[in-house]
């Protein structure tokens, strides 16, 4: 006491000194450290901003470059169905008596016949109409006219036929597609200056695009074929999607039917029935581990166990199917333990109070309660497995397939795969724009199964 | 046809099997009180009418594919040697003619009676088993209907039931690890019967020479080149990804307010959700281009598709697993350590770098080895934008290749499944598996420990 009074009149101005000394100093370093404070705080926001700058340009750069490949240029002109060219005995009636085998025998004859008709000289005459119709005079040699039309056009044509062979001899007004090469032009999307010879098109086709641009015949239109047709290598203007969503489709399915029941099950003999001992620590490690497995190590299980020794049929969206669902399974299984973790107490030991089996309380009173759990969790699954590409490879689905998979047992693509397969395709200035699209289509239906989940929850959990 | 009848014989044997079981116990009950309610005498009835036509179904389905061959092979001429295509040509007309389908143009006199006799063989054989299935089905069924008395534990047994289904199912997870470890070692042990393994794991060179002519390993398979690959391409991805995913977690929940931060998370782990092919893309198309160009403006050449392209990309790809790992982990450290510093004078900030960070260390170590192990295992990114040069060498601006782009050119190729060409795969496989579960089990067991520490 006396010490402490001492000092205190013993150097008054001397601690005065110090103190003022002293806050002069933490006023100082105050300064330099709510610069720092600011400085940190900023880093964190920069940090924030970058990653939603990331969202916005990725999705930006999808949208911006693949939103145009869902307008395609047509040519709007008169096809002649000219019964000279089309020179095909008439369609083949059946017979009474007649076996399927020889009916389709005889139909695939005719069918043969007409697809060794020169089509192209209808298109070819169909862009000289388009050109006398809008008074176009510029010379234009066949084959650049032909150029111009994307090749599909003759198989649209000769489905015409085939579906209403009286057709032939009548004249109609089509919209068909211009080739891709004419699209790019179009769609100026090579430079206009280069040469001739590092053009894609011949000088007068690229002239006549110009001139039925401008006169209208050649104008955008919406291109449903993205969702209608399927993939094609020969003509890449009419190449679509609809095998792969198909392929997407029955993967899917699969993975719903068996990842969700086989999932939920587990879960619940996991977190309600197991006995805690080491086999069910073991199998809780195991699924753990399984949620963290690199994807494409499932598609190695795949290509040993399903292809080479089950001998599954490669490129079939079963197989697929199979191992996106090994590879969903965990996420569902631990989904659905922590939703049903998430049951209070209570509703267990009142159940089990009035006289309930352990069975009728988990199944008649925990299991309902945790349905928008469940649902949930089964939806981002399936989306997760939707966008799943690389164990797809493995099991030889980057095959090229030009036809909608009618069973989960044929070969088929899926919509990931057909993204890697169109951006590997070497019309690039084609493809590139087109695969931006199969990306738009993959996305928009994730979001889709995504609001989906948010929606059933909100929904379920209010009746809840 | 057939699926129709035996779903038809499915659902009534259930229907019936069901109702009698309840009208039975209704019965009982009237006499004596029952153990269990009549819903679950009807189900015991039921399990046992289906499940041994259920049996029977699944080995029919196994086993018809083999009977008809057997039945076809008879049938046959004995100057068609099985195996030669004219047998397999032969063989599909006979199906063709059986199932009423028929051939083009006049069949053989002895394919037309052999066809009939197949088409006879199998309706018969499909009559059997359907006849064989319903009688199974109601033996069952009258054997536990006869059986049930008022003492009969239908409950307990049809609980039991439940519980072998549910015990099944939670098997297939462990089936599928045992699948994927057991594929892995058999085909990786194949290899090595091609390769060293000291050759493969220290090997400095990868060329495997792609013959389509002999089986012999051709080539060198050296993973080193890989390997490298891969940890400079996660090296990089870590570099994005560490400091803006554990920056964004620290302000969201240190500085931003809730409204805010509801808004702001659900954005930012929109990346989480993009598919990789999409990120795959997103880098080979713009992001390497750009790289190209700014490498131009810097005066050095970069590679549109090189280690920093993919590297970058992955980067974004992992930024929301950081910051939600991290948001988790920092949000665990106790209120009372944060308002301990703030009031000794901290500032925000301070308080973060020197008590809240350090507490939440070894969470966050744990996230890091998580995102890591998944950074590895990233497939599409890489094998779109890395380039695939599997060369040695440690400058990231240029092509290299990793672990998952091999395994993929490696199964996608032409090559035969027994050549080292494509056993390699398995090997490359089994190496990842192997470094991603520990990296798993190493964070895990720090994130449990890190839990356990403030609860």
């Amino acid at each position: 006491m006396t010490d402490l009074a001492q000092t205190a009149t013993g150097a008054p101005a001397n601690e005065a000194e110090a103190n003022a000394r002293r806050r002069a100093q933490v006023r100082r370093s105050l300064a330099r450290r709510n610069r720092a404070e600011t400085r940190f705080k900023m880093l964190g926001l920069g940090s924030v901003l970058a990653a939603m700058a990331f969202v916005a340009i990725l999705f930006g750069n999808i949208l911006s470059n693949g939103l145009p490949a869902f307008w395609q240029f047509t040519l709007e002109t008169e096809i002649t169905f000219d019964p000279e060219v089309i020179n095909v005995p008439d369609r083949p009636v059946r017979q009474a008596g007649q076996s399927d085998a020889d009916y389709q025998a005889e139909m695939l004859g005719w069918q043969r016949r007409l697809a060794m008709v020169n089509w192209n000289r209808l298109l070819i005459a169909g862009v000289e109409s388009a050109m006398a119709e809008d008074g176009v005079t510029t010379e234009i040699d066949a084959r650049s006219a032909q150029s111009i039309i994307d090749s599909g056009a003759r198989f649209v044509l000769r489905d015409m036929v085939i579906a209403d062979p009286s057709i032939i001899g009548q004249t109609r007004r089509l919209n068909l597609l211009l080739s891709a090469d004419g699209d790019n032009w179009a769609k100026e999307k090579l430079s206009r200056n280069l040469p001739d010879e590092r053009q894609q098109l011949s000088r007068p086709a690229r002239d006549v695009i110009d001139a039925l641009m401008e006169s209208g015949s050649v104008h955008r239109s919406f291109a449903w074929h993205i969702f209608t047709n399927v993939d094609s290598r020969s003509s890449p203007a009419s190449a679509g999607l609809a095998g792969a969503f198909m392929g997407s489709f029955y993967m899917m399915l699969v993975v719903l039917l068996l990842a969700v029941p086989i999932g939920v099950a587990s879960a619940i003999y996991l977190e309600e029935f197991a006995p805690k001992n080491r086999v069910t620590d073991l199998i809780e490690v195991n699924i753990n581990n399984l949620a963290a497995v690199p994807s494409i190590v499932f598609g190695l299980l795949g290509a040993a166990v399903f292809i080479n020794i089950f001998h599954l049929p490669l490129s079939a969206p079963l197989v697929g199917g199979l191992v996106l669902t090994l590879m969903t399974l965990p996420t569902v299984i631990i989904a659905t333990r922590s939703s049903l973790r998430a049951v209070p107490p209570s509703l267990r030991q009142a159940a089990l109070g009035i006289g309930a089996s352990k069975t009728q309380m988990v199944f008649h009173h925990v299991l309902p309660v945790t349905y928008p759990g469940i649902l949930t969790a089964s939806i981002l699954g399936v989306a997760q497995a939707l966008g799943e590409t690389a164990p797809l490879l493995l099991i030889g689905m980057n095959a090229f397939v030009a036809n909608i998979p009618a069973t989960p047992l044929d070969q088929s693509a899926a919509l990931p795969v057909q993204i890697y397969l169109w951006q590997g395709n070497e019309n690039r200035n084609f493809f590139e724009e087109r695969t931006f699209a199969a990306i738009i289509v993959l996305l928009a239906l994730m979001i889709l199964l995504n609001a989906l989940a948010i929606w059933l929850r909100s929904r379920l959990e209010r009746k809840a | 046809m057939t699926s129709v009848l035996i779903a038809v014989l499915v659902l009534a044997l259930l229907g019936i099997a069901y109702s009698q079981g309840v009208s039975r116990s209704r019965l009982l009950a009237g006499q004596t009180r029952l153990h269990s309610r009549p819903q679950y005498h009807g189900a015991l009835v039921a399990l046992w009418a289906v499940l041994p036509l259920l049996v029977l179904l699944l080995v029919w389905l196994l086993a018809s594919g083999m009977a008809q061959d057997w039945y076809i092979a008879s049938q046959l001429p004995v100057e068609i040697l099985p195996g030669t295509t004219e047998y397999a040509s032969a063989a599909a007309r006979l199906r063709n003619i059986a199932s009423g389908f028929g051939v083009a143009g006049e069949a053989a006199e002895w394919e037309a009676t052999a066809g009939a006799a197949l088409a006879q063989f199998n309706t018969v054989l499909m009559l059997a088993i359907v006849a064989l299935g319903a009688v199974l089905g109601v033996v069952g069924m009258l054997y536990m209907r006869s059986r049930l008395t008022a003492r009969t534990r239908a409950r307990n047994h049809v609980e039991a039931f439940i519980k072998a289904a549910l015990i099944f199912c939670s098997v297939v997870a462990i089936l599928t690890t045992v699948g994927i470890v057991v594929s892995l070692v058999t085909e990786t042990v194949r290899f090595f019967t091609f390769v060293s393994p000291f050759e493969f794991f220290f090997g400095t060179v990868w060329n495997p020479g792609y013959s389509t002519t002999s089986n012999e390993a051709s080539g060198s398979y050296g993973m080193l080149p890989l390997l490298v690959g891969t940890v400079m391409i996660s090296l990089i991805a870590m570099l994005v990804a560490l400091p803006v995913g554990l920056m964004s977690a620290i302000w969201l929940t240190q500085y931003a307010n809730p409204k805010l931060r509801n808004a702001i998370k659900p954005v930012i782990e929109i990346l989480a959700g993009i598919p990789t092919i999409v990120y795959g893309f997103f880098a080979l198309v713009t992001v390497g281009p750009a790289l190209s160009g700014l490498g131009d403006v810097l005066g050095f050449g970069i590679n549109a598709t090189s280690a920093l392209t993919a590297g970058i990309v992955m980067g974004i790809m992992i930024i929301p697993f950081i910051s939600s790992l991290s948001d988790d982990i920092i949000r665990q450290v106790p209120r009372t350590m944060r308002d301990g510093s703030l009031g000794l004078g901290a500032t925000k900030a301070e308080t973060i770098r020197m008590v809240i960070v350090p507490a939440a260390l070894p969470g966050i170590v744990g996230a890091i080895l998580l995102a890591v192990s998944r950074a590895i295992g990233e497939t599409m990114i890489v094998v779109l934008a890395a380039g695939n040069a599997p060369i040695l060498r440690f400058d990231p601006t240029e092509p290299t290749s990793t672990f998952t782009v091999t395994i993929v050119t490696a199964l996608t190729g032409d090559a035969d499944f027994a050549s080292p060409q494509s056993l390699v795969a398995f090997a490359l496989g089994l190496t990842l598996f192997v470094i991603t579960l520990l990296l798993n089990i190493g964070a895990l067991a720090i994130v449990r420990k890190y839990r356990e520490q403030y609860e």
